[in-house]
């Protein structure tokens, strides 16, 4: 009979079993911490300490470039970014007769709105504040004023862009991930294809993708083709109501294949007994989906959800290299504000106060999923 | 001769040659063309002539990328490590003066006397810097175009009126030979924007800020004259004479040349490629009179001493040297460039008698205006620059000039006053 051959147990790991608390334990505990601080080091110097920097920041008039001391403002930053209002304006009215005064087609005269918002000692809660949006109520005018539209619109656009990126690219991705999780051949080339998007810098793949939708780029010229000449071309980053859509797209396209490889990941962990006793008892391929493979991917679903939002509302490098905010505020990000601001408008304490107001969202956000998706059954 | 020795004389000849460059004081000079061969070997021949020319200072040089050079010079100055001479870009030097990073120049008397007024760089009464070039703009147009189109070609004494030039955008347009027939280059964005079009809105009679007082803008970027300008420039888009915002880089650089585009709006350093292309037939066409003369934007990059610099005598020295004539001819060879001094020019290939770009220097010195001589002109720029893409876009030209006045008074409510 053949002996198995017992090794030793090094000295270090009996006592620490033996003891838990031993001389050896400390030791460890010097290594572990020894291991671990050049990461705490650079997480503190490049992760904490800028966040802090900000926070602090986001209270002052920190300029980029100034002669004048900074000093702390309170939260006139926020109150600059974030002031909403509604005013009702009401037609002008005779002031003897008190009628409603109309020009000659009989449609009622307002006053102008920049007399109320500038410098108004009547309305000195409108001060500064410009249009953000206006609805007719009968012969009143219903507007909502902001001081800080062009923030307001990055705000906007932000959140519309991760409600339609999130969902869409992770479902896409899922697809994908779905359609190579299959034993075929040649898989592996696709599998390369689906990822390669993700591989080049997000900045190469604006500066094509900005070609591709010029007027006369390639995606233009593709519709023209399959529509017999019957299309006719747009200007897909130059059109207000195409722009957000536009990038929309290309995000997706761009990162899904970083999402399919988490998916095909959570996938692959399903064993495939569950497949075979589905199949026994002579489950459906939707059933199989539904009951074997849905469950099966639960952890994963969320990391991707939460990833995505994370990074769709980091969304910045496709704004900067493709639209830089326009046409008209149409593709303004918070991301891509806070570094117009701190950097280019040298205004450090702005640019800190969005990246504050980023922050807080983003935890709102992502404390929301995770209730959503907390696990119900304990 | 033995190992030891040989060290030994080694090591005393370089402890005599280090010896001999001690006795030079070390100035550092950041320059902002890195990647460009000619540019640097011109400033190479001017560093290594002056360091002949005296034994008190040696001049060396870092380079740096354009894109990054602003932002470095930022950085360094937070840091306490700004050079001793910079280069500075015209608008962008009374934002570093107010800031601290540089000191007023001390040229011995007379220095400057012949410069183009556009490259002297003044901020409060100082000068604080000085360019060995100037940049200028013109409507670049072929001969055999206007000529087929019986359009009058304008001189510099009488350009084309603001009627004249509506009347011929719309010939051009009505031959139908054209993508477009007045590029402006909307695909450049940044600097070029205020560089390039706010003296389209000048010479309408508006202005970026009110330079009496460099506090607001109220009624001169949002005054009627602007307003007119607004609209012009809007039409030129929904008329569909001019390319949007959406022009990528390819077009603005070869849709003249291709013929796509009939008139172009341009500067001097892209003179060249469209000389090979057209020959003789090129034209350089003075700016439109809007009604208020026609304007171009002055001031490229200029040299200055920093404020930290414990030898400004030295960077004095070095600055006072480079103006020197063939210097300046060296750099409009080499680059294209407008040089800073007629008698430069006399010098130099294009800007000579006869030369091929002998009217941009008389455009540099009759038409320029350089931009808002204020710190804030930061901010100004880019609020400018978003005012002029949104309007080209379909935005209410009232409201978004509005807007633009009251985002450069917070900015300078915010900074008060930037020292006015």
């Amino acid at each position: 009979m053949q002996r198995i051959p017992v090794k030793p147990v090094p000295e270090l790991v009996r006592r620490t079993i033996a003891s838990g608390r031993g001389p050896g334990r400390r030791g460890e505990e010097v290594a572990g911490l020894a291991m671990a601080a050049p990461a705490v080091v650079l997480l503190l110097a490049f992760l904490i300490l800028p966040f802090v920097l900000a926070f602090v920041m986001s209270f002052t008039n920190q300029r980029l470039v100034s002669p004048n001391p900074t000093s702390f403002v309170g939260t006139r930053n926020f109150v600059q970014l974030l002031t909403v209002r509604p005013f009702l304006m009401t037609p002008l009215t005779d002031p003897v007769t008190g009628e409603t005064l109309r020009d000659a087609t009989g449609a009622p005269e307002y006053p102008v709105l920049r007399d109320i918002t500038r410098r108004n000692p009547a309305y000195p809660q409108f001060d500064g504040l410009r249009e953000l949006t206006s609805w007719a109520i009968g012969e009143r005018r219903l507007y909502l004023l902001a001081s800080d539209v062009v923030f307001m619109r990055a705000l906007g656009n932000t959140m519309l862009f991760v409600l339609v990126v999130a969902p869409t690219q992770a479902t896409l991705a899922l697809l994908l991930a779905l359609m190579i999780n299959q034993p075929l051949r040649g898989v592996n080339i696709f599998r390369t294809l689906y990822f390669m998007p993700v591989v080049i810098s997000i900045v190469v793949v604006s500066l094509l993708w900005r070609f591709i939708y010029s007027p006369t780029g390639l995606l233009n010229s593709i519709l023209t083709w399959l529509s017999f000449g019957n299309f006719t071309p747009v200007d897909w980053l130059g059109n207000p109501s195409t722009a957000l859509g536009a990038i929309m797209a290309m995000s997706i396209w761009q990162a899904v294949g970083f999402h399919m490889v988490i998916w095909l990941s959570g996938l692959q962990t399903i064993p495939g007994v569950l497949y075979e006793a589905a199949s026994v008892e002579g489950a459906s391929t939707l059933q199989k989906f539904r009951h074997v493979t849905w469950p099966g991917l639960r952890n994963t679903a969320v990391l991707v959800l939460v990833v995505i939002t994370m990074q769709a509302f980091a969304l910045f490098a496709q704004i900067d290299v493709m639209t830089r905010g326009g046409p008209r505020d149409a593709t303004q990000s918070i991301v891509f504000q806070a570094v117009q601001r701190g950097f280019e408008r040298q205004d450090i304490a702005g640019g800190s106060a969005i990246s504050v107001i980023l922050f807080l969202l983003v935890l709102s956000v992502s404390l929301l999923q995770r209730y959503v998706t907390r696990d119900r059954v304990r | 001769m033995n190992r030891t020795k040989r060290y030994t004389v080694t090591l005393l000849a370089a402890l005599a040659l280090s010896g001999l460059v001690m006795a030079q004081t070390t100035l550092s000079l950041w320059y902002h063309g890195a990647g460009n061969e000619v540019e640097r070997d011109i400033v190479l021949q001017i560093i290594g002539d002056f360091n002949a020319s005296q034994d008190d200072w040696r001049v060396t040089l870092e380079e740096f990328p354009q894109i990054a050079y602003n932002p470095s010079v930022v950085a360094a100055a937070l840091s306490g490590n700004l050079p001793d001479i910079l280069d500075v870009d015209g608008p962008v030097m009374p934002n570093w003066a107010w800031a601290g990073y540089m000191q007023p120049l001390s040229l011995s008397d007379g220095a400057l006397d012949g410069f183009l007024p556009s490259v002297i760089g003044e901020w409060q009464g100082e000068v604080y810097s000085v360019g060995l070039w100037d940049a200028a703009k013109a409507i670049y147009a072929r001969r055999s175009v206007l000529e087929a189109n019986d359009i009058r070609i304008p001189t510099l004494d009488a350009p084309w009126t603001f009627d004249e030039f509506e009347e011929i955008l719309e010939t051009l347009q009505a031959t139908g030979e054209y993508e477009y027939v007045f590029d402006v280059g909307m695909a450049w964005t940044g600097e070029w924007y205020p560089y390039a079009f706010s003296p389209f809105l000048q010479s309408f009679g508006g202005d970026l800020i009110d330079r009496s007082t460099f506090l607001t803008a109220e009624g001169v970027l949002n005054g009627p004259e602007a307003v007119a300008f607004g609209n012009w420039w809007q039409s030129l888009f929904t008329r569909g004479m001019t390319p949007g915002t959406s022009q990528d880089d390819a077009n603005r650089e070869t849709g003249f040349i291709d013929g796509r585009y009939a008139l172009q709006w341009n500067g001097n350093w892209a003179a060249i490629p469209a000389l090979e292309a057209f020959g003789d037939d090129l034209l350089f066409l003075p700016a439109p009179d809007f009604g208020h003369g026609p304007k171009i934007g002055g001031a490229s990059w200029q040299f200055g001493v920093s404020a930290t610099s414990p030898y400004p005598e030295g960077a004095n020295a070095f600055i006072e040297f480079a103006l020197q004539d063939e210097y300046l001819a060296a750099f409009s060879d080499g680059i294209g460039l407008v040089p800073s001094t007629q008698s430069a020019a006399l010098l130099t290939e294009n800007y000579g008698p006869g030369g091929a770009l002998e009217v941009f220097y008389e455009l540099s010195n009759q038409q320029s205006q350089i931009r808002p001589p204020t710190p804030a002109y930061v901010g100004i720029a880019l609020t400018f620059e978003k005012a002029m893409a949104d309007i080209a876009n379909g935005a209410d030209v009232q409201d978004t000039l509005d807007a633009a006045v009251d985002e450069i008074e917070r900015d300078i409510a915010n900074n008060d006053g930037y020292g006015f």
